[in-house]
């Protein structure tokens, strides 16, 4: 053990030597929510165009045309392994899909300079919070490492329907903590210029979500 | 590090940015004729306080929040020493490095010859409390290593000359956006001259400046919201995206962490995570959350440090009633609805901690006896707004009266020249509180400062101390009751004989009776916690 630590730990000991014994924690607050699927995804579609996310409900059939019309003008765009084949549209002349291989220590993954120069991402997401209009990213095969929706200026995010709870405690159940989690709640923004709130500064300026019925 | 008997085991106190650096009114006095200053905090402390009131507000269960985020702070901070050591045992089996620190010195040390064996003479940072009150930035500099700031505001008090953060939630709201615009214009090397001062031209400046460095820069230092014990999971709270980077990109990434920043399970992250945003910057969420535990093959820094830094955090650890300040998670709410704050500024409490829980924080971190950490224990009106708030229930007006005892305590350990009328006042104040029967009586607070009154029942100036600070008082005053009870049992001729002065009490209370209900009903607005009714544990 090292000095310091020996020495703070005896520190700590030292200074509780009145041995506290607080009670467990009460946890009166909700982890279950009590209304329906419908109310909840109004909550998180009205949180997330709140937080100046563009919002669209699409299914199986439309998806690739949506995902067409939003990648727009974007001639290169990433996605992980993962991501489902039938959820994007065809590559044109003027439109290129690019894989990443979710581990920049081997091949097949983009290097920090090639993620800069591509206009878009697309993801999926794992869960949720429709509260607080949050989006979980936990580093699964269709969300990527963290970098690929980091460093592109415009991040397509799928939400299937069953992914969406209503509470931070539901959204919590269904995370695995042990690889990065990512959580999202509108594109990037700062308020520290006279407290006025600006969109996009150093993350993913723009943010749609395609919610997948 | 001064070492302190206190009648309790030794204590150590940290150094670094955790002190008073001149008189807290001699400062406020000064800070007070700042206009800009003060019209901006004013703006920005309502605008948080009405968006806080608003998102506390909708849920239904907030009380409960505030319960449990209590309750698990009281439980962490009576089992430190475990949970620290299951959060180093679960970090390092994750391939994480822990490293442990005294002080602030011991910390920056640390810090500086990690960064070295990286070999880098440039470092990006995420804003961090914990790096600020050690003083790391000036540390590397001195020893040849820049430090750039990446969050925004951080970024324009950096590059900002001479300048200091005035507020910890929005450290550059004393600036406006044209003093920004001139900044950037003059430090921003290869922008457009012609920037103009909207907002947004100015985060996209911040974005040209600080992209090719997030894609270059090697190693990122940073604070840390949370460390999780039972995953050794940490997590960083953000809003531009700069944290994301910091924590994803370079390849080594050097964390600094209080000690008391440790949550036992995941199932008490999501309580916090609740909390904090809310609380913070009045959002029902921050734009991004990271969490990472230990490093992950592929994907962010390979390479991973955690320094858990004591710098006194022990030695409020060691004050029974004082330690729960070490609950605070930074939030800033005591600030916004604090007026004293509002009108003294950040920069008047000298040290990285401002407002109302750097009143409490500084003098237990840094010692009460030392530089003038003495003064800030009597930088508030004991109005109780700061407690309303507070999504962790701590209780800062009974710490700062406790604080206030223990001031006088070590002044006559020191048999310092106390003026007689402090010393009596005080005394009587120190007796008042800490008896459970008159504490009750007390319970919204006795503005000790505020005893005396002039010919003309206004407030003068009292000598000593809190000199000064009084001239601006426009803070509310007690409840009429409890102070006249207190008053006529306790002290009642105490102060005829400040400087010869006529006492007026219930003048004086006649003349704030609006002001405490004003002040009253401001803080019960912002602090949003009027559903629930006050039981035993709400105290
Ligand atoms: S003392 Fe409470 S209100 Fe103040 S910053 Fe800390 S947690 Fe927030």
């Amino acid at each position: 053990m090292s000095d310091a630590k020996a020495e703070i730990l005896g520190r700590i000991r030292s200074s509780l030597s009145d041995h506290p014994q607080p009670a467990e924690p009460i946890r009166n607050y909700r982890k279950v929510s009590d209304k329906s699927q419908a109310e909840v995804l109004e909550m998180l579609i009205d949180r997330l165009v709140d937080y100046k996310a563009n919002v669209f409900e699409e299914t199986e059939e439309t998806i690739a045309q949506r995902i067409a019309e939003q990648l727009g003008k974007s001639s290169r765009y990433v996605v992980p392994t993962g991501l489902k084949n039938e959820w994007l549209p065809e590559d044109t002349a003027a439109r290129t899909r690019m894989v990443d291989s979710g581990n920049d220590q081997k091949s097949g993954a983009l290097s920090l300079r090639e993620l800069d120069a591509v206009d878009a991402v697309v993801t999926s997401s794992t869960v949720s919070c429709a509260e607080t209009g949050t989006i979980f990213l936990t580093s699964q095969e269709d969300e990527g490492r963290r970098a690929i929706t980091l460093v592109p200026d415009h991040h397509i995010c799928v939400v299937p329907l069953d992914t969406v709870v209503e509470l931070i405690p539901e959204s919590m159940r269904r995370v695995d903590f042990n690889k990065p989690v990512t959580m999202i709640s509108g594109p990037s923004a700062t308020s520290d210029i006279e407290l006025i709130r600006v969109e996009g500064v150093h993350g993913p300026r723009t943010l749609d979500v395609i919610i997948l019925k | 590090m001064s070492v302190t008997q206190l009648g309790m085991p030794q204590v150590r106190h940290g150094v670094g940015n955790i002190f008073e650096t001149e008189p807290f009114p001699k400062y406020a006095e000064r800070e007070l004729k700042n206009e800009q200053l003060r019209a901006n905090l004013g703006f920005a402390t309502h605008k948080i306080r009405d968006k806080r009131a608003a998102v506390t507000g909708e849920l239904p269960d907030w009380q409960d929040l505030r319960t449990a985020g209590s309750m698990i702070k009281q439980k962490v901070m009576a089992n430190l020493d475990t949970y620290l050591e299951e959060f180093e045992r679960n970090f390092t089996a994750r391939g994480g490095h822990v490293h442990w620190a005294r002080d602030a010195h011991e910390a920056n040390e640390i810090a500086l010859k990690l960064i070295q064996a990286e070999g880098v003479d440039e470092i990006i940072k995420i804003k961090s409390m914990a790096t600020a009150e050690s003083g790391l930035n000036e540390y590397l500099e001195e020893n040849g290593i820049n430090a750039i700031e990446t969050d925004l505001a951080e970024e324009i008090v950096q590059l900002g000359d001479n300048d200091r953060p005035s507020h910890i939630l929005v450290p550059a709201i004393h600036r406006n956006r044209t003093e920004i615009r001139d900044i950037f214009r003059k430090k921003i090397e290869g922008v457009d001259p012609n920037l103009s001062d909207d907002p947004a031209e100015l985060a996209e400046a911040s974005r040209f400046r600080l992209r090719e460095k997030f894609l270059s820069t090697k190693v990122a230092v940073s604070g840390v919201n949370f460390g999780i014990a039972e995953t050794g999971t940490m997590t960083i709270v953000e809003s531009e995206g700069n944290g994301r980077m910091c924590l994803t990109l370079p390849e080594t990434l050097i964390t600094f962490m209080g000690i008391e920043k440790i949550l036992p399970t995941v199932e008490d992250y999501e309580v916090f995570l609740q909390l904090l945003p809310r609380s913070s910057t009045g959002e029902r969420m921050n734009p991004y959350t990271s969490t990472w535990t230990g490093v992950t093959p592929g994907d962010g820094p390979q390479n991973l440090h955690v320094i858990l830094m004591d710098n006194g955090r022990t030695a409020a650890l060691a004050d029974e009633v004082g330690r729960q300040a070490l609950h605070c998670i930074r939030c800033s709410a005591c600030m916004n609805v604090c007026p004293v704050y509002e009108r003294a500024g950040g920069h008047a409490y000298g040290s990285t901690y401002p407002g109302p829980i750097g009143a409490i924080l500084s003098p237990q971190l840094g010692g009460i006896e030392n530089e003038f950490n003495s003064t800030l224990p009597y930088a508030s009106s004991l109005c109780g707004a700061c407690y309303d708030a507070c999504p962790v229930k701590i209780n800062i007006p009974e710490v700062l009266v406790h604080l206030r005892g223990k001031d006088i305590d070590a002044k006559k350990a020191k048999k310092k020249q106390i003026p007689t009328q402090m010393d009596g006042l005080m005394f009587g104040a120190k007796k008042l509180f800490s008896s459970g029967k008159l504490m009750a009586l007390a319970e919204k607070g006795l503005p000790m400062s505020k005893l005396v009154t002039g010919k003309d029942h206004k407030i003068s100036k009292l000598p000593g101390l809190v000199g000064g600070w009084t001239d601006y008082r426009d803070i509310p005053e007690p409840p009429a009751q409890s102070f006249r009870n207190w008053y006529k049992k306790e002290r009642p001729s105490e102060t005829k004989r400040v400087a010869g002065e006529r006492v007026d009490i219930d003048a004086l209370i006649a003349q704030n009776k609006n002001k405490v209900a004003e002040a009253h009903a401001a803080a019960e607005v912002a602090a949003t916690d009027k559903p629930a009714p006050k039981t035993e544990e709400t105290k």
